[in-house]
């Protein structure tokens, strides 16, 4: 079987943006330095990149802050493109939204419903066969014709995690954080996780709680300043970062 | 053919969010949008008609039949600017075809200009005329081609904004300029001889000049129509253009 994600020789970088967004005005007084700043890339998040993960495989990036864990995650979501290299993702991408994205607080649990799944790539004949489904799992039934904006942080989180849970995604991005809601919806969320992994979905993990990589993970990859640092099981490669994170002197 | 159908459910979606929240936040949002255009229209009545006496019929009600639709492309492109940076949390981690974003803003504001239509009716009937059967077939040609030229714009303006913040300011001043150059508070024929070729480089102009003529007499003056709709697609694929090879960097400048 080719691989669900595969990237070969993948860099990118952001060019300074800075003089762009501080306006037109700041633009044309500084003309020939905004120029050479929109030449330039200054930011390199990733460099040089090649990997490949498996259909099924459940692969964790750990790293400090600033390692190129959020871009790898955007150019597999197809948010971003890489400046050089090239990146194939073979399957339907449903990325973990963070509490409250694709939201509108005005509108009720339903409509919210309706408005993530679109975005997520559903039709609406899709999202009305599995809306009950949804609710049930969220164990919001009656909250759902309520606007949002009355929602606790853990109802949202179950309303964000019920609706990724009924996509049926073919590879599932997660960015940070599985642990949504109280600690029996954390079971709950769990146990999906694993009947996701019994039936082939990839998981791909962004995170810096080594649990729930070791927990989730088949792999672990740790990136370091956009590089790939140690690629292998999560026991090596977790105790090999956190040896020398632990090493490094402590930052301000 | 399933993209087609993804895309049309997200803009129908995303455009029936717009509409909800918009009566949601306040009760009188059907109101509100009505108010705005008529209330422009009380005070250059004020101005133009009792305090300078422009010698023409029926003024208010030349004046409501051009602000309406003008009130619809200043809405739309205007809150363009911003449309991209308050749907940033979504943008940077789905890909989404972007230009739903916009489309729906623009429906929005199409449907509410639709809602004003009676009100429009009403006070042609309060002046002694009436609305005309015609209006059932010039009405939706001309509302695409209104849709596509404010669309076109907006996905230009929402686009570069991103990228330069301050275009927000440039576009409430290009709005308020254009709109002094559009014969909404004046009619074409009234623009003097070397300054009315300069009309021909309005894209607003034809299509205010072709809504007026079908609200007060029923009919579309040809020529017009013709500039209103080559306008209309130049600008949308225009727009298209510039936005399509935009969009790949939306998620590295939010």
């Amino acid at each position: 079987m080719p691989p669900a994600i595969e990237l070969f020789h993948v860099a990118k970088s952001y060019p300074l943006y800075r003089s762009l967004s501080a306006g037109f005005k700041h633009f044309l007084l500084h003309l020939p330095r905004s120029l050479q700043d929109l030449r330039a890339p200054r930011h390199l998040a990733l460099r040089d990149i090649t990997l490949s993960i498996a259909p099924g495989e459940a692969v964790g990036f750990i790293g400090g802050n600033g390692a190129g864990k959020s871009t790898l995650l955007g150019l597999m979501a197809g948010v971003l493109s890489p400046t050089t290299g090239r990146i194939t993702v073979r399957g339907r991408v449903c990325p973990l939204l963070e509490l409250g994205a694709g939201f509108h607080f005005e509108l009720t649990g339903r409509d919210n419903i309706l408005l993530n799944g679109v975005l997520l790539g559903l039709t609406r004949t899709e999202i009305q066969a599995r809306l009950e489904a949804i609710v049930a799992y969220a164990e919001l039934e009656a909250f759902i014709d309520q606007p949002i904006r009355t929602y606790s942080s853990g109802m949202l989180a179950r309303l964000g995690f019920a609706v990724a849970a009924h996509l049926d995604p073919e590879i599932l991005l997660v960015d940070e954080t599985l642990a949504v809601g109280d600690a029996r919806f954390q079971k709950k969320c769990q146990a999906t996780m694993a009947a996701f992994r019994q039936a082939g979905v990839t998981l791909v993990l962004v995170s810096h709680n080594m649990d729930d990589v070791r927990a989730v993970c088949s792999r672990a990859i740790w990136l370091d300043r956009g590089q790939v640092r140690l690629d292998g099981d999560p026991t090596t490669v977790i105790d090999a970062y956190l040896q020398e994170t632990s090493h490094a002197p402590a930052g301000p | 053919m399933r993209w087609l159908r993804q895309s049309l459910d997200l803009v129908l979606t995303l455009t029936a969010k717009e509409v909800k929240v918009r009566y949601k936040s306040s009760v009188l949002g059907y109101l509100w949008s009505v108010a705005m255009p008529l209330c422009l229209a009380a005070v250059f009545y004020l101005a133009f008609k009792v305090v300078m006496r422009v010698p023409m019929e029926h003024y208010a009600l030349f004046l409501v039949c051009g602000l309406f639709p003008w009130q619809w492309f200043a809405n739309s492109v205007q809150a363009a600017a911003t449309i991209l940076l308050g749907n940033a949390s979504i943008i940077k981690k789905v890909a989404f075809p972007r230009a739903a974003v916009c489309l729906a803003m623009v429906m929005n504001d199409g449907l509410h200009f639709l809602l004003s239509v009676p009100v429009i009716a009403g006070l042609l009937l309060i002046a002694g005329k009436h609305p005309s059967l015609s209006w059932l077939f010039w009405l939706p040609l001309l509302f695409v081609l209104h849709a596509a030229l404010v669309t076109g714009i907006s996905l230009v303006v929402a686009a570069v904004n991103l990228f330069f913040r301050d275009m927000e300011r440039l576009v409430v001043l290009g709005v308020t300029l254009l709109f002094y150059f559009t014969p909404v508070i004046y009619s074409e024929t009234m623009v003097p001889a070397p300054y009315d070729s300069l009309l021909a480089f309005n894209p607003m102009a034809p299509l205010i000049i072709c809504w007026r003529s079908l609200f007060l007499g029923g009919g579309v003056p040809l020529e017009h129509l013709g500039s209103a709709a080559l306008w209309a697609m130049g600008i949308l694929f225009g727009g298209m253009a510039v936005f399509r090879r935009l969009s790949p960097r939306f998620a590295e400048v939010l």
